[in-house]
């Protein structure tokens, strides 16, 4: 017996999923689109205007945005780009010539870094940078000069908590690249008298090339949408010193209630993040 | 050769050691403080031990009720993911079809969207369709933020079924829904968990989408709730804080371990995320 069936029947199981999309998903893309254009307060008036670009010109000569900008690229090459990806690769090239229970804790204590819920781990990063936390304790005990981490250094601050939440992903991706790398190549390369250094960076780092291409942009989307973390740490603060895009789109929606405003922001963020999307789509071209 | 490989092997244990001793102070200050009377903001070993930090949060209001929220919308938010995306995943991995590709290319590019942008607008349309503050306008937004990646996910597990099981299940005369269910799922069951732990966990750890989607206190999941212990009481009471951190991320750990063990030690979304 042969199944033919109407191609309608066919496609009949993905419509949940899709109803479910276009309405919590594309809808609010949609409708981000739109209000992104128009004057939307949090209170007060039902009918919002449409402005045009205003919003975008305003948020182009508003201070507080660029700083916003500003500190968004700072945090996200810090601590995605910079931080957990080096250390991600780093642990993972460490961990194959470790011993097997050093590998295992080293493992465990990053990954359950990475699954705890991201308030609960500000929380944990909050105690560790506050003035009478665990970073000063340390300090102390080693005798170099103390500071109020989350006062002086916010940015650098939420960064290493970023670092600390989100390295394992890359760990995993790295480790996942590495044993994939032929023994017989790098034992070639280490038998022609290569080094550890110039086989990294002249075979391992070549051989993973479209690996590090898709950790990157995967980390730097995760990074740029980071907001709990964030929040509980400084709530942006202090001033705006560690406001990055995603808190300050919330004030402006919330404490200032100019939800057309926060809106155009939410849309310019939205396309830097389709942006990375579209290029890590043609990353992995060749495989879908 | 050996002694070398030695000393080599000696080096990275120390290093990667040094590592984990970094990434541990924190994990170590919400343990050690959970069960410390006098618990404060740094590491310390307890001057005494106690359960008296559980036993003041292990009341209605501070932990059962924001438990039963969390577990209300994560699991409603799961059970409708896992089930729309298998729906979804069995004609895009058993049927040919020119729509296919764009479809997947399109849920792919999904994945990656910054959902966090969104929020205010996503505030606005539901304060429009008096969705906001429910708990079913809140679950439908996690299945929705969540189906994209675990579409993907799905179908690339059900692409490892082989499709002869499922013929042969035709040629007696089952139904595509009935070899769906009785033979594909069954058949990648761990997939399948894969699927329904990443969901969950990611939905149990959000703080973001319920923050804003909600905001009658009684509703308000463990993620949101946990902001209580600061501002509103002045003091903060670290060891409670610390003792319901633990109980709050218990179960996570608790299921990614399950996964992880159940993949025999690898990890599924590593490759997963590579295509």
């Amino acid at each position: 017996m042969r199944h033919h069936r109407p191609r309608i029947t066919r496609a009949l199981p993905l419509s949940p999923a899709v109803v479910l999309l276009l309405l919590f998903l594309a809808g609010p893309i949609a409708y981000c689109v739109y209000i992104a254009f128009t004057d939307l307060q949090l209170t007060g008036q039902a009918h919002a205007s449409f402005v045009g670009f205003a919003n975008f010109r305003h948020a182009f000569q508003d201070a507080e945005f660029r700083n916003a900008v500003w500190l968004t690229l700072v945090f996200t090459v810090l601590s995605s780009l910079i931080g957990q990806n080096t250390l991600g690769l780093a642990l993972a090239a460490l961990m194959k010539r470790a011993s097997k229970p050093v590998r295992t804790l080293t493992g465990g204590v990053v990954i359950t870094a990475w699954v705890l819920p991201e308030v609960v781990a500000g929380f944990l990063l909050y105690a560790f940078f506050r003035r009478e936390g665990t970073l000063n304790a340390l300090l102390e005990w080693l005798h170099l000069p103390r500071q109020n981490w989350l006062f002086t250094l916010p940015v650098l601050a939420v960064s290493f908590a970023n670092v600390w939440r989100g390295t394992a992903f890359s760990m995993l991706v790295y480790s996942a690249a590495l044993d994939e790398i032929p023994s017989e190549i790098t034992e070639a390369a280490e038998v022609d008298g290569a080094g550890g250094w110039r086989r990294m960076w002249h075979i391992t780092l070549p051989m993973i090339r479209r690996s590090i291409g898709t950790n990157l942009m995967l980390n730097t989307l995760q990074t740029l949408s980071v907001f709990g973390l964030i929040w509980v740490m400084t709530r942006g603060g202090p001033g705006n010193k560690s406001q990055t895009l995603p808190l300050f789109m919330y004030e402006q929606a919330f404490q200032n209630s100019m939800i057309g405003y926060a809106t155009a922001v939410a849309l310019l963020l939205l396309l830097v993040g389709s942006l990375f999307s579209v290029v890590y789509l043609r990353l992995l071209r060749t495989e879908v | 050769m050996p002694r070398k490989r030695t000393s080599r092997r000696l080096a990275a244990d120390l290093s990667l050691l040094v590592v984990a001793v970094a990434f541990a102070l924190p994990l170590a200050w919400v343990v050690l403080s959970s069960v410390d009377p006098h618990a404060g903001l740094r590491v310390r070993v307890p001057d005494g031990f106690t359960l008296g930090n559980f036993d003041a949060i292990l009341t209605p209001d501070i932990t059962y009720t924001p438990l039963l929220n969390s577990l209300i919308l994560c699991g409603g938010g799961t059970a409708l993911t896992v089930v729309c995306a298998a729906l979804a995943a069995y004609p895009l991995s058993r049927f040919r079809s020119r729509l296919n590709r764009p479809f997947l290319l399109t849920i792919l590019f999904a994945t990656s969207l910054p959902i966090t942008a969104i929020m205010v607008p996503v505030y606005a349309l539901f304060v429009r369709v008096n969705l906001i503050d429910t708990l079913q306008g809140t679950i439908f937004f996690f299945a929705a933020s969540q189906l994209p990646f675990a579409i993907w996910l799905m179908k690339n597990f059900m692409d490892g079924v082989p499709k002869e099981l499922e013929e042969a299940a035709w040629t007696d005369g089952a139904s595509s829904p009935q070899s769906l269910v009785r033979i594909v799922l069954p058949l990648m069951g761990p997939g399948l968990a894969v699927v329904t732990v990443f969901s969950f966990v990611m939905m149990w750890g959000n703080f973001f989408v319920p923050f804003m989607l909600l905001l009658s206190p009684d509703q308000m999941p463990a993620s949101v709730s946990i902001n209580d212990f600061f501002g509103n009481r002045g003091m903060v009471a670290y060891g409670q804080l610390a003792a319901f951190s633990v109980i709050y991320s218990t179960p996570v750990i608790l299921l990614y371990v399950l996964v992880a063990r159940r993949l025999g030690g690898g990890f599924a979304l590593g490759g997963a995320v590579k295509g």
